[in-house]
Formats: C-alpha cells, sequence, structure tokens
C-alpha cells in the first residue's frame, strides 16, 4: 500500500539517508540468527549494519553543515498526513552521532558483560530494535512518526530493562518505566496532534517554519503542558524522575546507552526540537527552567546518600538532566547552546561511568558502596579511567564536563527567568555544583580508595583488555572535548544552533580560559563546597538516617494494585453476567441518544404538509398494530405468537407493494417463508409455551416503560422525518441507471453496480452467518423428543403423499420463476437476492415433503460448495474489471442480437448477481437444512458429522 | 399518512423493545424480527412515502427515491441471516446449558430441559438408544 517517491519539497533529498534508520532496523534480525555461534561472531555481526549506518552519517556531516538538509519521504496516506519521511539536521546530526557512536560503544561492551548463560542474541536484537527507535525519533520530519519511534523507545527499553525477567525488581522496574514513559507518551500524542492541525501539516519541517503561530494561539498552555509532559516523563525530570533508578535493574550496557547516554536525553532532544515554536515565552522559561533547577537539585542531593554505584549514577544522571532542562528553560541567547553542548559531555562522561561501574560490579561482584572499598590497588588502570570521569562529571578544568558547567554558570548571572529573585539562580546552581562534586568525590574515594574491600563475594582484578575499549574512547573523548572544545564540537554545536535558532545563531567560542570572572569563581566554591560536604558526609548521614526511605518502586506498585483494584469492581458492578441487564443498559443508551436530539428540535411536524389517507392504509397499519400487540400478549404461548409474528411480516411486505417498492416486496415475501420455517424448526427444540408465574410485576412496568418511551422516541423521529424535505444523493443514480449500469430497474442496478462493493460485503456476512451456524449446530447434543410440551406424539406420517406430489410438480415451476424472476431483475423487479431465496424455499420445501434421505438419493447438494462459488463468482465479475484496468467492479454491458430471441442484453453486473443469487441460495439452504437435519436421525453425532 | 406511518412504525418498536427484554432466549429473537421490521419500516420510510411510483425507469413519470430500497433489500436478507444466527445460538445455549434463560441462571423447569440433562448426564451408550428411538 505504501506509494513510494521522493517528494522534492524540502530540502534535498537523499536516498542515503533511509538507510540510516533502516540499517538498524534490519540489523535486528541479525542477532537473533547469529544467536548460536560464538559471542565475539555475533557482536561483530550486531555491530555491522549500525556501523554502516554511521559511516553514512558521517559521509552527509558536510552536508548538514553547509545547510542543506538531507530529505526522504514516501507517502503513505497523504489524506491523514500520514507520511514517513525523515530529515537530519543539525539537532538530529547530533543525536545520531551519540546513538551510533555511544551504541556500537556498548554493542563492544556487553559483549565481555554479558553471562555464558544470558540469552545474548535476544538482548542484542532489543538493543538495536532500541537504537532503530531513537534513531526514529531524531530523525523524523512527520510529528505521528516522531510519536511511533518515541512510544518504540519505551516498549524496547521494557523489552531491555526485563532482560532478566526472572528478577522481581526488573520486571517491577520496568513496567514502572514503562507505565510513567508510555502515559507521558500519551500526553506527547494529544500534544503533537493539536500542534498539526494548528499548523495544518504534520509535517515537522513546516511545524518548525511556523514561527510564533503556536506560543500565540490561546490553545499554547495546553500543548505545551502536554509535550513537556511528554518530555518530562521521559527525561526523567521532578516529579517523574522515579522511574529512572528502578530502571537501574536492567543490565549495566543498557543503563549505560538507555539510561545516560540516549532515551533519557528524548525528552530533551524533544524540547530541543520543538525549541523554536514552543518557547521564548514566560511560561515556557518559568517552567522549563523551575521544573530543570528543582531537578537539579533533588537528583544531586539524593545521589550523595546512594550506596549503590548505579544508584547513585542514576540520581546524578536525574540531576545533570535537571541541569540541561533548566538550560533550555533559561531565557539567555547561549543557555541553549550550552544545553546541547552538555547533553554531549554528560553522555560521554555518564556512559563510561556507568560502563567502568559494571566493570566494578562484574570483577568484583557488588555495587555497593560501603563494601567496595580500596580498589585502586586492584584495578588501578580501570580506576584511573573512572577517576577521569568522575572529575568530568565533578566539572575539574581540562575536562570535557568543567566546560559545560561553567557555561551553566555564565548563562545562570545572565538570566531573568525568574524576575527579582533571579539571583537565586546562580546561587543554586552552585550548590548544584557542590553537590556533584560531594557524590563524585564518594565515587572515587568510596571505591577505590578508602581503606580494605569488606566481603566481596570475588577478588577484583582488571577485566578482560577489550572490555575496557569501550571506556578508553569515551574518556579520551573527555579530554579532547576538555582540551580543544572548539576543534572537537564547535561546528557540530553551530550546526545544532541553527537547528534551535533557526533565526540565527549567536556567535559563541567555548575556551578554557576566560580570566579571572564570576562563573571561575563560582566553579572554585563548587568545588570547595563539594569536599566540604564530603569531608562532613558522616552528620550527613547521621541526619539523613532520621528520615525514613520511601521506595518509589513499593509507592508505585501500590497504587498500580489500588488502581487494578477499583477497575475489578467497576468491571464487576457493569459486568455482572445479565444480558437482560446489558440490553436494558443499551436500550436506556440508544434512548437517550435519540432523545436529545429530538429535545432540541422545534417541532416534530416538518414543512411538508400530510398526505392523504386511504382506507387500504389505515387497514394495513391496524393489522400491524394489532399483530405486534398480539405477539407481546401470547408471547408465552410460542405457536400462536409465530403466528401474529407472520402476520406482521406479510403485511409489511404489502406495505413495502404498497408504496411503490415491488422488490422489497418480492424479497419480504420470501424471506417471511424462509423465517416461519425457521422458528417452526426451532420450536421443535425449544419448549413450545412457558409459564409467566415468576414475572414480577415491577419489572414489567420498568420493561414497558423503557419500551414505550423508546417506541414514542423512534415514532416521533419517523413523523419528523416523513414531514421534513430529504436532499438525497439518489438522483444521481436514477440519472445514470439505464446509460452507466444498462438497467432499467434502479434498485438492482444500484444493488449489483453502483453500490456493488457494499452488496460484496453483505453477500459475505451472509456467507459467514451460514457458516457460523454450520458450526453452532456441528457436534450439538440435543434431545430429539418424540412429542410436544402436552405429550401429544408427533405424526407417523412423516412425508404426506399429497404434500409429497404437489411440492415435486410445484419444483419445476418454482425454478422456473425464479430464473425468470433472476433474468428480468436489472429491468423490473427480481434479482439475485429474491430468485436466490425462491429457489431456496422451493428446495427446502422438497425437504420438509420428501426428508433428508430423499433428498440425498437425489444428490446430495453441497451448500458450502453454493456459497464459496457464489462468493469467488462475485468477486472473479468485480475482479475481472482489473484486466481492463478499471477499479474494482466497474461493470460493463451492451446489447446483442439473436435470431428467434431478438435483442437482448449482456452485462457483467449480470455475472455479479449470478454470485449473489448462489451465495443467498447457499446460504439459506446451509441454515434451513442443516437445522432441518437435526430433527432427523440425520443428525450429526458428537464425534463426527453424519 | 405520514402520522399513521409513524405510529406503526413506533408501536411496532415499543413491542419488540419491550419482548427483546424478557429472559427467554425465544421472546428476545421474537423480538429482534419485530425489531428489524420496524427498523426497515423506518428506513424505508427515509425516501418518502409514493403511492404507484415505483424506481423502474419508463413505468412512471417521477419514480420514487431507490436507495433506501436497496438499502432494506440487502437488510431484510442480513436480518433474516442474523435472526438465524440467534435462534441457533439459543437452541445451541440450550443444547449446552440446559435451560433457555438468557442469564443461564435459572434452573431448567421445563420436562424438555430435564430430558436434556439427564441425556448429557448418561454415558454415550444410551445416546445411541435415544437416537434409534427417534428414529
Amino acid at each position: 500500500m505504501l506509494h513510494c517517491h521522493i517528494t522534492v519539497s524540502g530540502d534535498s533529498p537523499d536516498m542515503n539517508l533511509i538507510w540510516v534508520p533502516l540499517l538498524p532496523l534490519l540489523g535486528t534480525l541479525i542477532p537473533l540468527l547469529l544467536g548460536r555461534y560464538p559471542r565475539s561472531m555475533l557482536a561483530l555481526g550486531t555491530a555491522f549494519l549500525p556501523a554502516v549506518a554511521l559511516g553514512i552519517v558521517i559521509h552527509l556531516i558536510p552536508q548538514v553543515m553547509a545547510g542543506d538538509y538531507p530529505v526522504v519521504s514516501f507517502e503513505w496516506i497523504p489524506l491523514l498526513s500520514l507520511n514517513i519521511s525523515f530529515f537530519l539536521d543539525g539537532l538530529g546530526l547530533m543525536f545520531c552521532l551519540l546513538i551510533l557512536g555511544i551504541g556500537l560503544l556498548v554493542i563492544l561492551y556487553a559483549r565481555y558483560y554479558l553471562a555464558e548463560g544470558d540469552n545474548a542474541g535476544r538482548f542484542y536484537a532489543s538493543l538495536v530494535l532500541f537504537m532503530t527507535a531513537m534513531l526514529g525519533v531524531v530523525l523524523s520530519a512527520n510529528l505521528i512518526q516522531l510519536w511511533f519511534f518515541w512510544e518504540l523507545t519505551s516498549i524496547s527499553s521494557f523489552l531491555l530493562i526485563t532482560f532478566w525477567s526472572h528478577k522481581t525488581e526488573a520486571r517491577k522496574g520496568a513496567r514502572m518505566a514503562l507505565t510513567i514513559t508510555g502515559a507521558g507518551g500519551l500526553a506527547l500524542l494529544a500534544g503533537l496532534i493539536m500542534i498539526g492541525e494548528l499548523v495544518g501539516s504534520y509535517d515537522l519541517q513546516r511545524v518548525l517554519a511556523s514561527g510564533r503561530l503556536i506560543v500565540e494561539n490561546e490553545y499554547y498552555p495546553v500543548i505545551l503542558a502536554l509535550v513537556l509532559a511528554g518530555a518530562f516523563t521521559k527525561s526523567a525530570q521532578f516529579p517523574f524522575h522515579s522511574w529512572l533508578p528502578q530502571a537501574m535493574a536492567a543490565p549495566t550496557p543498557v543503563s549505560s546507552y538507555l539510561h545516560s547516554a540516549t532515551m533519557v536525553k528524548a525528552g530533551i532532544f524533544l524540547m530541543a526540537r520543538f525549541y523554536p515554536v514552543l518557547s521564548q515565552t514566560e511560561l515556557w522559561f518559568a517552567v522549563v527552567s523551575l521544573v530543570g533547577l528543582t531537578t537539579l537539585l533533588v537528583g544531586a542531593y539524593t545521589a550523595l546518600f546512594k550506596h549503590d554505584l548505579k544508584g547513585l549514577l542514576a540520581y546524578s544522571t536525574i540531576s545533570h538532566l535537571g541541569l540541561i532542562t533548566l538550560l533550555l528553560g533559561l531565557d539567555t541567547q547561549l543557555a541553549a547552546i550550552a544545553a546541547m553542548f552538555h547533553v554531549i559531555n554528560h553522555a560521554v562522561f555518564k556512559a563510561s561511568l556507568f560502563m567502568a561501574a559494571g566493570i566494578i560490579d562484574h570483577e568484583s561482584g557488588s555495587r555497593d558502596m560501603r563494601k567496595l572499598n580500596g580498589l585502586f590497588r586492584y584495578m588501578p588502570y580501570t580506576a584511573t579511567l573512572a577517576m577521569v570521569a568522575a572529575s568530568s562529571m565533578a566539572g575539574v578544568p581540562l575536562l570535557n564536563g568543567f566546560l559545560s558547567k561553567e557555561m551553566l554558570f555564565a548563562e545562570s548571572l545572565n538570566q531573568h527567568t525568574l524576575g527579582s529573585l533571579s539571583w537565586l539562580t546562580p546561587l543554586l546552581v552552585t550548590v548544584g555544583g557542590a553537590l556533584a562534586v560531594a557524590y563524585s568525590l564518594r565515587f572515587v574515594h568510596d571505591v577505590f580508595f578508602n581503606g580494605d574491600p569488606i566481603d566481596l563475594p570475588k577478588t577484583p582484578h582488571e577485566p578482560p583488555r577489550y572490555m575496557r575499549v569501550p571506556v578508553e574512547v569515551l574518556v579520551v573523548l573527555c579530554l579532547l572535548v576538555g582540551i580543544l572544545p572548539d576543534l572537537i564540537v564547535g561546528d557540530l554545536l553551530v550546526a545544532v544552533g541553527a537547528s534551535l535558532m533557526p533565526e540565527g545563531v549567536p556567535e559563541f567560542s567555548i575556551s578554557i580560559w576566560h580570566g579571572f570572572n564570576i562563573p571561575l569563581l563560582m566553579s572554585f566554591l563548587a568545588v570547595l563546597g563539594g569536599v566540604a560536604l564530603y569531608s562532613q558526609r558522616r552528620h550527613m548521614f547521621a541526619f539523613q538516617a532520621q528520615f525514613a526511605e520511601v521506595d518509589a518502586k513499593y509507592a508505585f506498585e501500590q497504587s498500580v494494585q489500588r488502581l487494578v483494584r477499583g477497575a475489578t469492581r467497576l468491571q464487576e458492578f457493569i459486568d455482572n453476567g445479565s444480558f437482560q441487564r446489558y440490553t436494558f443498559w443499551l436500550i436506556l443508551a440508544v434512548g437517550v441518544v435519540l432523545g436529545v436530539p429530538l429535545l432540541e428540535l422545534a417541532s416534530a411536524q416538518g414543512s411538508i404538509a400530510r398526505s392523504d389517507v386511504d382506507l387500504v392504509s389505515i387497514g394495513g397499519a391496524l393489522l400491524l398494530i394489532v399483530g405486534s400487540v398480539a405477539t407481546v400478549m401470547v408471547s408465552h404461548k410460542r405457536l400462536l405468537a409465530l403466528v401474529t409474528v407472520s402476520v406482521v411480516g406479510l403485511v409489511v411486505s404489502m406495505a413495502f407493494a404498497w408504496f411503490s417498492a415491488p422488490d422489497l416486496a418480492l424479497t419480504q415475501l420470501s424471506v417471511e417463508v424462509a423465517t416461519i420455517i425457521l422458528f417452526l424448526l426451532a420450536l421443535y427444540f425449544l419448549p413450545q409455551r412457558i409459564t409467566l408465574n415468576h414475572l414480577s410485576p415491577a419489572r414489567i412496568v420498568r420493561d414497558l416503560g423503557l419500551a414505550t418511551v423508546v417506541g414514542a422516541l423512534v415514532g416521533t423521529l419517523t413523523y419528523a422525518m416523513l414531514t421534513r424535505p430529504v436532499n438525497s444523493i439518489s438522483e444521481f443514480f436514477t440519472i445514470n441507471a439505464k446509460t452507466g449500469g444498462g438497467g432499467t430497474n434502479v434498485v438492482n442496478v444500484i444493488l449489483v453496480d453502483f453500490r456493488g462493493f457494499d452488496t460484496f460485503g453483505e453477500i459475505t456476512v451472509l456467507a459467514i452467518a451460514a457458516i457460523g451456524i454450520f458450526k453452532l449446530l456441528a457436534g450439538i447434543r440435543m434431545f430429539a423428543p418424540s412429542a410436544d410440551m402436552d405429550g401429544r406424539a408427533w405424526s407417523r406420517d412423516r412425508h404426506p403423499v399429497m404434500l409429497m406430489q404437489i411440492s415435486q410438480s410445484l419444483l419445476p415451476l418454482a425454478l422456473l420463476v425464479s430464473a425468470y424472476i433472476f433474468l428480468r431483475g436489472h429491468n423490473l423487479p427480481g434479482g439475485g437476492f429474491i430468485a436466490g431465496l425462491v429457489t431456496a424455499v422451493a428446495l427446502i420445501q422438497q425437504y420438509i415433503a420428501n426428508g433428508v434421505v430423499w433428498m440425498r438419493e437425489r444428490g446430495d447438494l453441497n451448500f458450502q460448495w453454493f456459497i464459496v462459488s457464489g462468493l469467488l463468482l462475485a468477486f472473479l465479475s468485480g475482479a475481472g474489471s482489473w484486466i481492463f484496468e478499471r477499479p474494482f467492479l466497474t461493470s460493463w454491458f451492451d446489447y446483442f442480437y439473436l435470431p428467434l430471441v431478438g435483442k437482448f442484453e449482456l452485462a457483467s453486473a449480470m455475472a455479479f448477481d449470478l454470485g449473489v443469487y448462489l451465495t443467498v441460495i447457499g446460504a439459506t439452504l446451509s441454515i434451513l437444512a442443516n437445522l432441518g437435519k437435526l430433527t432427523t436421525a440425520e443428525r450429526p453425532t458428537p464425534g463426527g458429522q453424519s | 399518512m405520514e402520522l399513521i406511518y409513524a405510529t406503526v412504525v413506533g408501536v411496532m418498536v415499543t413491542c419488540s423493545v419491550f419482548l427483546m427484554l424478557r429472559g427467554h432466549t425465544f421472546a428476545i429473537v421474537m423480538g429482534l424480527t419485530l425489531m428489524s421490521y420496524a427498523v426497515n419500516l423506518f428506513l424505508f420510510a427515509s425516501g418518502g412515502l409514493a403511492l404507484h411510483k415505483p424506481a423502474i425507469l419508463g413505468e412512471t413519470e417521477n419514480p420514487t427515491d431507490p436507495l433506501p430500497q436497496a438499502l432494506v433489500l440487502t437488510a431484510i436478507v442480513i436480518g433474516f441471516a442474523m435472526t438465524a444466527f440467534a435462534l441457533i445460538l439459543a437452541i445451541r445455549a440450550r443444547a449446552d446449558l440446559g435451560n433457555d434463560q438468557v442469564d443461564g441462571r435459572s434452573a431448567p423447569t421445563d420436562s424438555l430441559a430435564t430430558k436434556d440433562k439427564e441425556q448429557r448426564e448418561k454415558p454415550r451408550a444410551t445416546e445411541k438408544a435415544s437416537g434409534g428411538k427417534s428414529r
């Protein structure tokens, strides 16, 4: 269905781009296929396609830097503006490099990290799926598509967190992460749809070019709240941060990749993506900066008290995400650039720290900092790497973390976000900086020094050579960016800035030395404060110990279970198993839906004057009313009720005839016969009458009340409809029936030609009902009574001679009539439906008069064959128009001349009608004869069908 | 005429709704049948009530609206299939549950159901015998 062509709109079409998300998508299959091969081969195979994708991205860098963004787009459902389109701008480029670069390092790292027994194939497949999802998020040029990949990151991260699914904390953590990010994702979808509707396009580039349109709209606060809800949940901002520490139950490569470098940055990416069209308002600055600041402080403070290595890193990640959010919320020009710079820096140093933590866990068997001490002696090389990365996290000069932190300090001094309270921000970020120094110090000092290890399960040692390589690469990047920032990332940041500030990027330069200024003083104070805090840690731990620790996991589980209990109670209240109750509520709902618009209608009487009444109509109406009411009155005497209901049916068919609908009258009449036979057969198996003593008067009053109300509403609606002029499309059919469809019976032409596709659907429904009934009756275990309820035995004369004779002699006549009705259907009342019913009734009559055995001796009719061939014929007659390159069911007709017969018409619609005819025969016979067989010795037995 | 027509449709709907709210399967199928008559009449009326103007070209100057007729025609046939399905579902439910209550709750009261129940509890051999008897 994918309509494939490259649109030329946008910047420059480039088919290479599609391979960037597509290769990793294909790459998810490779680890599944290589699962049984040696680990190294598996890792290499997994890395291959993402590496090619990275090569393509690198190849595209010069083009993106020049501002000529590659675009690739496929139309899918253009009516709903659902297109598959990708584009690569500066922002996307930065994220692509992070996702693919760190992703490849993580693949290498995981090869050594996973234990022998772990299913590495499944792990790698989920990891590469996640990579695809992330690439999709950052490359999407369509809002809905962006959201799709956004949700895919949630799902694939769920798979990764539950990788060790035997651990309860993995399952609970994954559930919590999925619930919170999933809920945020729904909010985001709502926000994106609002943006799309507001801008009038779901094309991201058009949205980004819409300027101030969204912020000036009255719904801007709602849109902002929804989009930020998505961003904040994904990026673990306060108060939605509690899922991230729980997600640490995942294997460490996952924490390193998803929960520090990429997925948690998706929220940041979202804010950056919509920065040009959603920011630069008071509301944005206030909300984003305050949430960011709170997260920064809460995360940093909590990190200090975590004994689990990964717990410390998780809260430190939360804190740094808060820092980035804060930067995005500051109203200075360079703050957003600084935010993007810190995205890179944080990803680099935090991914390496997680990997180092994984190595420590892997080689010592513990992550508890109370046990891990003095590891420097056992793994000096890894310790040195971790110390460099931790210094970067603390913001020590000559490392990348220092640069972005300095930028934060500088920008915090220039902002005016909090009005006259703006002086608070620099103070609080300095406090945050001090806390970061303190927990980084704790990480280094507690683990690598501070005495000897206590009760470690293993004797720590250095990891395998290549497990260290990813850490080394990242630490070297920390140093390179820290020492030569402009050379390494300067151009990239300019390109990213162009995405965030399309109207022009301010001049900036990142350098290590800006002279003695206030930000440097703040850095100095932060380091000093951090050291002081750490040296006083005993007092702080004692202080913190006074508070009961809340386990977010249990709080979450508790609320989930409360929700489930509530939902179950509600469901048990609504779904109590009583069909009668459901019917009552359903009909009541219909009454309400019907009644409310009628209340708003000024008068039931419309503009058309009432037409005259004639005696025939009055008589018919009286019969219908009496018949219906009588059916209700005698409904417990079922045979009698059957008589009254058939009176109603007959009068209805007469009404159709009276009001110029001969086709309907014929159909109703033949259906009536089939229906009554069906009911009679059913009464053979059901009680022929019941006693009414168990009916409560209150129930009758209630039901009668509801029935009267609904009846009155429908009656009023009918009257209102009848007295108002209709603006119908029918004129088209009347005009074109002869010229376009080649028939004068407009009803039949509509059925087999204009609305042939509907009819095709309807005979399919008929076929499904017949097959469903066949299935219901197969293997039924039913007592076949030999007498009626009063003990009167069924007549011994099962096949009366008179009936046999008459029915047999009627059969050819009936078939002739049905053939006639069928043939003339296109021009006069008749057609496939009616002819099929007439034939079916004629054959059923044979069954009744002569019995199943007699019929089988004369050729067993295979009803299913009728149904299938009818459907097939209808389909083929429609599909035939494909040969002539016309749409399905385009009809063809022409006139021919034969001697003796004269001029006659052939139309492809007749073949279609023949299909209808066969299906109707098959379905009707299948229903009636299969039920009828149950009353005879031919009934199917539970073991198999006779 | 319009008033009479509307009244008839209203009464038929009332009767059918009342029947559909009963607890026995047969009454509900009866209600469904009546309801489909009423709905067909209602849909048919959306084309207006015309006398002696069938939608056959060449027979009358100003034929009536053919579209509701085409819709109702298929509705009648599908209505039949639906009624049949509901009815056979009722038979099946009675065979499996032992009564013809929609909620499947009340104890079997009629003699047929009791016999059914007996038969279900009998071993397979006797079932063949009873099959023979009905022959």
